[in-house]
């Protein structure tokens, strides 16, 4: 009879599942610590705020003590409840996940960085495909979160696709910047500066790819590469030359 | 052949070709290279009328360590001992459907039940020296099954393949009792050991251990799948986790018959990290058992 009562009752683990939910919810608000600082790096960057960078700068070890207590709790759970199957995989994928988050937040902080290291010296053009790079790869990374905690794997697979927006902008970016290099030679340090910028928000829309493979491997248990457009871009890039 | 005469053969007499099988001091080579060495077609098991195991379809794959989980009361050890006949020693059980060992179906009734023990020994819970010293507990059953050979090498060799020599071999006329829990479950396996055979069966070997003692058992067994064939029935989801190839996966049917069978059987880092059936899914992440 006791073996019946359980088999109907299929909560056993609810402290487990409570932990998981926590640290899911921290998973959520380390990206919304991210998509912040990645949102505020390319705004002060666009106002030439020194003082904002230097924030941005400042909460970089927000974002990295907040993976460190979150890969924390991961260790701890993995070591007290020994999770098996999807258990196992949303835990490890956490530990994947959070990884790649922190090194976005790095991203943020290394726009911030140029922001500060550019000093007096003004935007070599406006920026306008810089913010909407990054705005794209926010958004981005915020439905890649929500397919995560939902385990929306059908999202979870769409998402990459934007990938593309990220880098047509930035290919138009590194047109754009050539094209001032080539006229005044001496632009080039200035050039650089925003070429940078643009690259690490390419790098973000990247990395959200990945967190969308974790999801789908956390729901499916199958470990796929999304199919990177990256390398055709790269393709491209050489033919054109 | 060699198998089947070797299970049918009046117990006391061997051929003089199986007496140089039976003295080698490694386990019988694949006789008939079967692809497994066990293998369960349609089986069910009933106590009485009470039909504890329904319809198993399970091979078991040479030289593997094989795991059976599952809730308590699904016919985990019933099952197991299914697999040596052990059944048979409560009255009024039966069986349906067949064991085929190497090939040979062991239920058939011309094959002797004590040769298929010999052929696939046993290790069960609680470990079970015979009141008698070290030496005795491996040299008496190998003796009794004929053993002509050398009887002090064999001794050795067993304690050694237990990982038990290191230890006992300064007391080896101590009685087997005085061992350690642990010592007693490494002693009752190099026992098993003695008699050379194929696939040895163990029944929750550890649970009565504390967790060195449980990791020497699996260090132990990864040595011994070597040479043996190995299958396990386990509460304790880590340890199939960590030691076995192959996890099967018991559950009831359905509650009113309260009769188990195996509902998923795969490569163990599959069951344990993406298994197909929700059931198994539930149980081995302990949302219910």
């Amino acid at each position: 009879m006791t073996n019946i009562a359980r088999f109907e009752e299929p909560m056993l683990r609810k402290t487990f599942e409570h932990e998981i939910q926590q640290v899911k919810d921290d998973v959520l608000l380390l990206g919304s610590m991210v998509e912040q600082a990645i949102l505020n790096s390319v705004d002060s960057l666009k106002k030439r705020d020194i003082k904002a960078a230097q924030k941005i700068l400042d909460d970089d070890r927000l974002i990295n003590m907040k993976r460190f207590e979150i890969e924390n709790k991961l260790m701890v759970l993995i070591a007290t409840q020994q999770p098996m199957a999807h258990d196992l995989r949303l835990l490890a994928s956490c530990m994947e996940i959070i990884s790649e988050l922190e090194r976005m937040g790095d991203y943020a902080k290394g726009i911030a960085n140029i922001n500060v290291r550019m000093g007096d010296a003004p935007l070599l053009k406006p920026l306008i495909d810089v913010p909407r790079m990054a705005q794209i790869g926010v958004d981005m990374l915020h439905q890649a979160l929500t397919a995560f905690v939902n385990e929306d794997v059908e999202t979870a697979k769409t998402i990459p696709v934007h990938d593309d927006e990220v880098d047509a902008l930035y290919n138009q970016v590194y047109r754009e910047l050539m094209t001032f290099v080539i006229q005044d030679p001496k632009t080039i340090e200035r050039a650089n500066w925003l070429l940078w910028v643009a690259h690490n928000l390419e790098r973000v829309a990247d990395r959200v790819t990945n967190i969308c493979e974790r999801t789908i491997f956390i729901a499916t248990g199958e470990m796929a590469e999304i199919k990177s457009t990256d390398d055709e871009f790269w393709e491209k890039q050489k033919n054109n030359r | 052949m060699e198998i089947q005469n070797i299970l049918r053969r009046p117990r006391g007499r061997r051929s003089e070709q199986q007496q140089e099988l039976v003295t080698m001091a490694q386990p019988l080579a694949n006789p008939q290279n079967a692809k497994h060495v066990l293998e369960t077609k349609g089986l069910g098991i009933y106590y009485g009328d009470f039909q504890a195991v329904t319809n198993v379809n399970l091979t078991i794959r040479r030289h593997k360590i094989t795991a059976i989980i599952g809730p308590s009361g699904c016919g985990k050890s019933t099952l197991l001992r299914a697999f040596n006949r052990m059944n048979e020693l409560s009255p009024g059980t039966r069986i349906e459907g067949e064991v085929l060992f190497e090939g040979d179906n062991l239920y058939e009734p011309a094959v002797d039940p004590v040769e298929v023990r010999y052929r696939i020994g046993m290790v069960f819970q609680k470990p079970n020296p015979f009141p008698k010293s070290i030496y005795e507990n491996i040299a008496w059953g190998a003796r009794i099954h004929g053993f002509k050979g050398r009887m002090d090498e064999l001794v050795e060799s067993c304690l050694q393949q237990a990982a038990l020599w290191d230890e006992v071999k300064d007391k080896l006329k101590q009685s087997g009792l005085a061992l350690s829990g642990g010592q007693q479950q490494r002693l009752c396996i190099a026992r098993a050991l003695a008699v050379q055979p194929q696939v040895i069966l163990m029944d929750e070997p550890a649970s009565a251990l504390d967790p060195i003692a449980t990791l020497k058992i699996e260090e132990l067994m990864q040595e011994l799948k070597k040479n043996y064939t190995i299958v396990i029935v386990t509460h304790n989801m880590q340890q199939a986790a960590r030691a076995s190839d192959y996890t099967a996966m018991m559950m009831l049917t359905d509650r009113q018959t309260r009769s188990g069978t195996v509902i998923e059987y795969d490569d163990t880092k599959v069951i344990f990290t993406n298994p197909k059936d929700k059931r198994t899914e539930d149980y081995v992440t302990g949302r219910f058992g």
